[in-house]
């Protein structure tokens, strides 16, 4: 096996398997690609639900079919894809990169290349990370790790479900539950508006009449050896549940759709700085983290909630890194990209004056009737109406154009 | 009669308001695009949803090949259609799009396979 490389990506999801596409289409040489699990795809493979490729293929497909589409694309070109494999670290000395790999069949491998992406993705937050109360018992698991074992393994994790949170994980999985025979009882939300989109609002919980509390939470864990039931709380204030109005649901199931943490254990060994709000990698214009020659892209970057995008922001990676290993990266004067009130983060951190910039952002809490902007001083470079806007669609906003006087880009909301 | 409902031709989910007299749509509000006109006029009288599920494969890396309807279906038929797919046990290998079981239940969709699996 090769050991030199030119780029290096970790993760063969969507991210990295469209970053390889695109790194290769600039020109790039060689290309490898390394993960963990047995078939490149990542979490796409356990997501056989459709709605994926809505943009980007104008179709709606599964998971499966939109990962098979890029996975064909790699199929037509020499870009090697190693399975089987974890990258347990990364090695910067003066423009080389190390990256250090313990591979299944071929054991202890130290490839050197130009370039690394960081392609990891995300994993879920589970219960200890949100503290619920009670005993510590079986049928506890998280809405994901649920998924994989019955769309992948073909097991039923149980029967009578109580599921923690609206995102659309959970979503999906009352709707996938539900068909394959067990009950759901209900799906608990901390907020005041669901998590999730819309769309799976009516297609997951309101075609099976399961209902949705807002504003609720898991006050205790009670069972045995296994999970028997949940005491559900409303919340005061968006904080402490309140106990004397609380219910309880018998149950043998608890699915936790709680939140998903960027995979970055990886980026801080390699010295990569994350940002405290995304979680994922503080990165300028071109994705490229605080280290040279690691760039980052999808959802290690920042939870994403459509594969479309993760597939642009990764082939613009792509074509980012194969600038930087030509040499043909010409940094412009770097500004600071401002995040304005209502706004919980924009991507990335730093612009280039004079250059195009695509801009990630995701709203507070859902708004109504506004005007999304970018402005630089007084000039405005970007103004979109919103009749409806949701914390739960990541927004993007393309500039042709980052003015050449620019001192600072601030995103923000106006009525 | 007015009833309000949430398209789900797209992530956007505008909230529909229908107004539905003698089981004919009168008129369509609130929604962005021209599909959201086409999805109330089904909603109300004919829901259709695409149904996703896994059937057995048997030979292959994995025990379970993930399908989908080739269009969507009456909603009433979604639950039907995944307890027959759970009887059904293909060989490997089998290529993406290959049709699993043709016509299923009568809707006119075939259930088809969405990865190629070996």
């Amino acid at each position: 096996m090769n050991l030199k490389y030119d780029i290096v990506i970790i993760g063969a999801g969507p991210a990295g398997l469209a970053a390889a596409v695109s790194a290769k289409k600039a020109g790039i040489d060689k290309v490898l690609i390394v993960d963990r699990e047995s078939s490149a795809g990542g979490i796409l493979n356990q997501c056989i639900h459709n709605g994926f490729g809505l943009h980007k293929f104008k179709e709606e497909l599964t998971g499966p079919e939109y990962a098979e589409r890029y996975i064909d694309l790699i199929n037509g070109t020499d870009i090697k894809v190693l399975l089987d494999s974890c990258v347990i670290d990364i090695i910067s000395s003066g423009n080389e990169k190390e990256v250090i790999v313990l591979s299944e069949e071929q054991g202890l491998l130290r490839i050197s290349c130009k370039a690394v992406i960081l392609a990891m993705g995300c994993r879920e937050k589970n219960r200890g990370n949100i503290a619920i109360p009670g005993s510590r018992p079986a049928g506890i698991l998280t809405a994901g790790f649920a998924q994989k074992m019955v769309n992948l393994h073909g097991y039923m994790p149980g029967r009578e479900v109580v599921i923690l949170g609206s995102g659309d994980i959970g979503l999906i999985m009352a709707r996938r539950m539900s068909l394959e025979g067990s009950h759901v009882k209900a799906v608990i939300e901390l907020q005041t508006h669901p998590g999730g989109l819309n769309r799976n609002i009516v297609q997951c919980l309101q075609d099976f009449d399961i209902p949705l509390y807002l504003s609720h939470t898991i006050s205790e864990i009670r069972g045995d050896r296994r999970i028997s039931s949940v005491e559900v709380s409303p919340v005061v204030d968006r904080s402490f549940p309140d106990r004397t109005r609380s219910f309880n649901l018998d149950c043998d199931t608890l699915l936790l759709s709680v939140g998903l943490i960027p995979e970055n254990e990886l980026s801080l060994k390699a010295g990569v700085q994350l940002d405290n709000v995304t979680r994922g990698p503080i990165v300028d214009g071109n994705l490229m983290t605080s280290v040279d020659g690691i760039f980052a892209c999808g959802n290690v970057l920042h939870v994403h909630d459509i594969v479309d995008w993760v597939s642009e922001e990764a082939e613009y990676c792509g074509r980012a890194v194969a600038s930087f290993v030509k040499g043909e990266i010409k940094k412009g004067r770097e500004i600071p990209v401002r995040t304005g009130k209502m706004l919980s983060y924009t991507l990335p951190s730093k612009v280039e004056a004079g250059k195009p910039a695509v801009l990630s952002l995701r709203v507070l809490a859902p708004l109504e009737n506004l005007y999304l902007c970018v402005r630089t001083g007084k000039d405005i470079l970007y103004k979109k109406k919103f009749r409806k806007i949701f914390p739960s669609i990541m927004q993007r906003i393309s500039l042709k154009e980052v003015p050449e006087d620019a001192q600072y880009l601030e995103t923000y909301i106006e009525n | 009669m007015k009833k309000e409902i949430i398209c789900i031709s797209c992530p956007n989910g505008c909230t529909l308001e229908v107004d539905v007299e003698k089981g004919k749509v009168i008129s369509v509000k609130g929604s962005e695009c021209k599909k959201g006109l086409e999805y109330a006029k089904n909603e109300i009288l004919n829901p259709l949803r695409f149904v996703t599920t896994t059937v057995k494969i048997t030979g292959a890396s994995l025990p379970l090949l993930p399908v989908r309807t080739s269009k969507a279906v009456p909603r009433g038929l979604c639950q039907k259609i995944v307890k027959k797919a759970a009887k059904i046990e293909v060989k490997s290998p089998v290529k993406i799009g290959q049709v699993i079981a043709p016509d299923i239940l009568s809707t006119g969709a075939d259930l088809i396979a969405t990865r190629s699996l070996e």
